[in-house]
């Protein structure tokens, strides 16, 4: 049943957006690498005044094993409000949780009890094959007409082209495939827009046989995996112009766009240069009638000890920074980078987007350095800094520190172990530091690895908004 | 027609006009976008002439039905098709569902006639057209029918023009002096209560024939 008045958490822009208040909790996604227990969205207690800050005080488990949840989305948000097609009385209420190994969809109701979500529908990877033609489902967004979902493989699960599914507002059905023009694109990964320009934007990663069991180092050092991002017509459904950021940048993966809608730019982090084992975020803007990329940060790879290295680095001597997510606060004022390789988290004034400051940093984890947390000073960390999100107001920032399943035994083959850490932002100044009270680790956990976060009535990556 | 039909098509046109769904707000989006008023001013006259296509349909439709059949079997098929209308309305949870916000004038037009006709913006008319008393005409006779239709467009007419003043109004009440983040609070489920409402005339206009 729909309600009476728009729902609370949906804000005509981002300039209001901003006022809302502190998250209380934030579902996270949780996977068993060994599949033999089932993966479970987890619930994290965020509300500072609460007996149970920063402790897990909700779990859903799966019904099945081995889904390898990864990111997810809600299936409402602001956009609800944009003028073309509003439903602003449907509720912010269901988290959308594929599993990007098993290809099932998972519809999750938040309520009534917040704390312990409910599983009310599982899609199986065979709808999404046959209906779509995809497999391997990854970034979920609430668009205007449905929900879109990206998809890194073909119906085959193996091979492309990957690309977008569309799943019905209201029964979370397949509708289908969204392209109905896709022009060169074949690899796929992120998905987001420009909603008010009609304009819609994907990046490249690999496509399953590429990622699946690792990362492969004759695919990399060839050049094979995504160094591309396509510009799509939103409305058409049309691909519109392929960029290329140049062969050696290897795997532009997040997309962030401004949430002014008046804006036309956005953010996409790249993994790696196989030139020097670099990452580099890139802007996109436009050109002319074209789309056209920048440079706007570079970040090198440290000199380190090869007997420190996995073997997979061993030749190189140096730790690569990966950078494997970014996200841009609502005000669009601070981009935080995730150095997974280093075990970075770095902080980056861009109101000049086109020329970045940074304004902040903390380490924690990383391949070489293991930087302790300080509420735990004694404990080395495993894997760093890797999804990150953003709360509305821009004051909390949370990390968690799984890439993937396979990957992160590549990288930190003794064990990723997995944690989540809280950071508060001065936002006046800039600048960042940890929570001493949050965070949940280890046992907490039960042997399950962390990734994406989401917060309570939405967060930095989870709305668009169509007034400025 | 009388003088209570005409008021009660304004003020159907003004409850439309009100509508956030029904364009204002679509108009006031251009002008933030374009950072212009103009825009948002250039943007509501193929709104309501989206609006006024698809009521003129329908208006114009049952009048000139009304001009050849006896308009107690019109009543009786306008009335089981409002209240049909409005209970799929009430309990379809579905939404009008569309991807893109940079239109011509001519697209935004017909994005408004089918906003307005997937709201059943016309058919909210009907039970005011088919309780009008028929204008001594020759009921039965072919050559009526367009005739007929005339005072069907007319009442489109006046309709749609309450629907502009009205939506002008509230576009740039928001525009200038509220902004959009009255929507968080003022934006009532105006959907749901329009389905009743479309019952409830179809509903009246069955026991009336």
């Amino acid at each position: 049943m729909t309600r009476w008045t728009p729902d609370p958490t949906f804000y005509p822009s981002p300039r209001e957006a901003v006022a809302a208040p502190a998250e209380k909790l934030a579902y996270v996604a949780a996977f068993d690498r060994t599949a033999s227990r089932p993966d479970a969205i987890v619930v994290l207690d965020t509300d500072p005044d609460s007996p149970d800050y920063g402790r897990v005080v909700g779990w859903t488990d799966l019904p099945h094993l081995g889904d390898e949840l990864h990111h997810f989305g809600w299936n409402a948000c602001s956009s609800a409000l944009c003028p073309t097609a509003p439903h602003p009385h449907v509720e912010r209420r269901y988290l959308i949780v594929p599993g990007l190994r098993s290809s099932r969809i998972h519809v999750i109701d938040t309520r009534p009890d917040p704390r312990q979500p409910q599983v009310v529908k599982v899609i199986g990877p065979e709808e999404l094959a046959k209906r779509a033609g995809y497999s391997r489902p990854h970034t979920v967004h609430c668009g205007p007409d449905g929900i879109y979902l990206s998809a890194l493989g073909g119906a085959d699960g193996a091979e492309g082209p990957g690309g977008i599914a569309i799943l019905d507002h209201t029964t979370f059905e397949v509708r289908g495939a969204w392209e109905a023009d896709r022009g060169p694109q074949f690899l796929a990964y992120d998905l987001w827009w420009h909603l008010t320009q009609d304009v819609l934007v994907t990046s490249e990663w690999g496509t399953p046989s590429m990622i699946e069991d690792g990362i492969i180092g004759e695919l990399l050092l060839g050049r094979r995996y995504g160094h591309a991002i396509h510009f799509w017509d939103l409305a058409k459904r049309r691909h519109v112009q392929r960029v290329d950021l140049g062969d050696q940048y290897q795997m532009p993966l997040e997309l962030r766009p401004a949430h002014d809608p008046t804006k036309s730019y956005g953010f996409v982090g790249v993994v790696i240069s196989v030139e020097d084992l670099s990452a580099s975020i890139w802007l996109w803007h436009r050109d002319g009638d074209a789309w056209a990329v920048t440079k706007v940060i570079d970040i090198p790879a440290e000199p380190a000890d090869p007997g420190d290295l996995p073997d997979l680095l061993k030749p190189f001597g140096a730790v690569p920074p990966l950078v494997t997510d970014i996200d841009l606060s609502v005000d669009d004022r601070f981009l935080y980078v995730s150095c997974w390789g280093t075990g970075e988290l770095r902080q980056y004034d861009v109101s000049d987007p086109l020329h970045p400051v940074q304004t902040g940093s903390v380490h924690l984890g990383g391949i070489v350095r293991r930087t302790a947390h300080p509420s735990a000073p004694d404990e080395a960390l495993a894997g760093g800094p890797q999804m990150v999100e953003v709360s509305r107001d821009g004051r909390r920032v949370y990390v968690s520190n799984s890439l993937y399943g396979a990957w992160d035994d590549q990288f930190y083959p003794d064990g990723v172990g997995a944690w989540l850490a809280k950071l508060d932002v001065d936002v006046e100044a800039g600048g960042l530091r940890p929570d001493p009270r949050f965070f949940p680790h280890g046992e907490e956990f039960r042997g399950l690895r962390v990734h994406q976060t989401r917060l309570q009535g939405g967060d930095a990556s989870s709305d668009s908004y169509c007034f400025p | 027609m009388t003088a209570t039909t005409w008021a009660t098509l304004a003020a159907l046109g003004a409850f439309h006009g009100l509508n956030p769904a029904m364009g204002w707000l679509f108009a006031v989006a251009r002008g933030l976008q374009e950072r212009s008023r103009t825009a948002l001013l250039r943007s509501l006259p193929p709104i309501a002439a989206g609006h006024l296509a698809s009521v003129g349909i329908v208006a114009a439709l049952v009048t000139a039905t009304r001009s050849v059949t006896a308009s107690t079997a019109l009543a009786v098929v306008g009335g089981v098709l409002l209240v049909g209308f409005g209970l799929w309305r009430l309990l379809s949870e579905r939404h009008f569902r569309w991807a893109g916000m940079r239109l011509s004038a001519a697209q935004l037009a017909g994005w408004s006639f089918l906003m307005s006709s997937a709201h059943g913006a016309g058919l909210m008319l009907l039970p005011v057209l088919v309780n009008e008393p028929m204008p001594g005409g020759h009921p039965g006779h072919l050559a009526a029918a367009p005739v007929g239709a005339l005072p069907g467009l007319a009442a489109a007419g006046v309709h749609t023009v309450a629907v502009f003043g009205t939506a002008l109004v509230v576009a740039m009440l928001v525009y200038q002096v509220l902004g959009v983040g009255v929507l968080r609070r003022a934006w009532f489920n105006v959907d749901r209560l329009w389905a009743g409402v479309l019952v409830a005339a179809g509903l009246v206009t069955l026991i009336r024939a």
